[in-house]
């Protein structure tokens, strides 16, 4: 569907879409498989519209949407509830914070900021659990899953440069 | 009115500030959603406020959906395992011949030690373990990573399946059930950072705590004895605390870099499509309950020891007539002793009090629906009384 540029983005169209094809993003690459023996790399996919979402535009809906993903991954991966909601939304204040920071600048830019945001997501997830669980996450598993998340960084070029200038109202 | 002709027009809300409120507003709901979570772990299940049920519910959804999504990667990773046979085949036969060959001789000795086995129980009255049911469960979903390691299976509480139940694949143990809808399970495997499971070394028989720690290899911790455990040592479950039975296969001992115990699970070593999940029931779920919980009788505090001498003393007897049995042996003063006085030894042995414990832990050792993830780590007991201490030793 052609889009016109006097047209505004609905919030679902650059909400709702995006968090649909996370999550089913995130079941499909939890398939019980193993590659030569190794387990697939489990990227968290809703760290792209953590990032994503706060550079293509700031909003009042996109927090509570993270909450609302956050929570499903939470359900799905059997974590203590409102793990990742509290990730996520650290990733995303991040990224808010450095939105003005990395107008007009380069795509490294972007991606240093991405890693910055990730890492606070992971550091704040790893708190969380060693107080939570009361024992620490195996570092290897985490700079792993870390490492996976942060090759996602092509999957938030292409969300904000189809939404950020897609509402003329915002430009 | 249109907005355009309202007041309305020239106000202007700074975007990134409330985005900010926003995010901040969401973040609070999120802390606290993470900490009721915390305190929901720590009800029984009459008080817990359903965030095991909404778990149970999710899941219920959630298995038939992530069946379907996950058959496709199945299938391409069948495809491909198809062809690597195809191309092992050969080398893959030589190495099963080579198996079977060595099986065999383990299969002849196996009679003989079976054989020996049934002869030592019977000559001990030994009590064995009743065989114990199994179902078998597909897995529909599997995720992994330092936070949190968990399956979802095929089959719920409508073919047996109850929370703690136990689960392993065709290797070993791979965890155990932390949450039941009717026909989807939840299991908790031995690497999620909050899976603690009594085990012991085989050779040794030192006993451990087995946690995870969302790595591959879980480590060995309140490893117990000097030069327990060593290189290649396999591990047992223990069943110490009734969670899981005596000698299921767990992994082998290796020790990492730093000087850590890990384990090299078995259930790790491929890829796990299909669970057997032990409907087992352990000790402290077949006993009665509340036969168990029955309160002892209070303790007794020093004021009401004399009551007591007064109320078991003989009658008086005629002041010069000599008392055989000798002094009524002074009642000790422990908090544990119940009020059954001992009776005076016969012979003028020293008395030994009759210590009556508290059945105090069993009953939490019991899995609550509302405790989803919650394991249960064995503890100590109540401490034994000594007899040779004058306090009973508690």
């Amino acid at each position: 569907m052609a889009r016109t540029p006097s047209r505004p983005l609905e919030p679902w169209r650059w909400l709702g879409v995006p968090a649909f094809v996370a999550i089913l993003a995130t079941v499909a690459i939890d398939a019980p498989i193993r590659v030569f023996s190794l387990a697939l790399p489990e990227p968290i996919f809703p760290m792209v519209l953590a990032f994503g979402w706060a550079i293509i535009r700031p909003s009042i809906l996109g927090p509570f949407v993270l909450v609302l993903v956050g929570l499903f991954l939470d359900l799905y991966c059997a974590a203590p509830l409102g793990l990742w909601p509290i990730s996520l939304l650290v990733a995303y204040g991040v990224a808010l914070v450095a939105r003005t920071l990395m107008v007009g600048q380069e795509t490294e830019v972007m991606g240093f900021y991405y890693g910055a945001s990730v890492l606070a997501a992971f550091a704040c997830a790893y708190a969380l659990v060693a107080i939570a669980g009361h024992g620490q996450p195996n570092l290897i598993a985490l700079l792993w899953q870390f490492a996976a998340t942060l090759a996602l960084f092509p999957f938030v070029l292409m969300l904000s440069n189809r939404f950020r200038d897609a509402d003329i109202r915002f430009r | 009115m249109a907005y355009r002709d309202s007041p309305f027009q020239d106000l202007k809300v700074p975007l990134t500030w409330t985005a900010g409120v926003a995010a901040v507003l969401a973040l609070a709901i999120a802390v606290f959603v993470f900490i009721s979570d915390r305190k929901d772990q720590a009800r029984v299940s009459a008080e817990a406020l359903g965030h095991a049920k909404a778990r149970a519910s999710f899941d219920a959804v959630l298995a038939p959906v992530a069946g379907v999504l996950a058959a496709p990667v199945r299938w391409i990773n069948d495809g491909a395992t198809s062809v690597g046979d195809y191309f092992f085949a050969v080398s893959e036969n030589r190495r099963l011949k080579k198996q079977v060959a060595e099986l065999q001789q383990v299969a002849i000795a196996d009679v003989a030690i079976k054989n020996l086995n049934r002869r030592y129980e019977t000559l001990l009255k030994l009590r064995t373990d009743p065989p114990i049911p199994m179902v078998t469960g597909r897995v529909v979903s599997d995720t992994h990573g330092p936070f949190s390691n968990a399956r979802l299976i095929d089959v719920g509480s409508n073919a047996g399946v109850k929370i703690g139940n136990p689960a392993m694949s065709e290797q070993g143990v791979v965890g155990r059930v932390v949450g039941v809808s009717a026909n989807a399970s939840r299991l908790l495997l031995l690497t999620d950072p909050e899976s603690r499971t009594p085990v012991l070394i085989d050779r040794s028989n030192a006993r451990a705590i087995l946690t995870g720690d969302g790595g591959p290899n879980p480590r060995l911790e309140y490893l117990r004895g000097k030069d327990a455990v060593h290189n290649g040592d396999r591990v047992l479950t223990s069943g110490d605390g009734g969670l899981y039975p005596r000698g299921l296969p767990v992994g082998v001992a290796e020790q990492d870099v730093r000087g850590v115990w890990r384990i090299r699970l078995y259930s790790e070593s491929g890829a796990i499509d299909f669970v057997r999940v032990l409907v087992f029931d352990d000790f402290s779920q077949m006993v009665d309950q509340a036969k168990l919980a029955e309160p002892a009788m209070p303790p007794l505090n020093p004021s009401d020891q004399s009551k007591l001498k007064a109320a078991e003393a003989p009658a008086p007897a005629p002041p010069l007539a000599p008392d055989a049995s000798g002094p009524v042996p002074p009642i000790p003063a422990s908090p544990r002793v119940a009020a059954t006085a001992p009776a005076p030894p016969p012979s003028g042995a020293p008395a030994k009090p009759q210590a009556k414990i508290r059945p105090g832990p069993t009953k939490a050792a019991k899995p609550q629906p509302g405790a989803y993830r919650h394991v249960h780590t064995p503890e100590a007991g109540p401490p034994m009384p000594d007899p040779s201490r004058p306090d009973g030793g508690a």
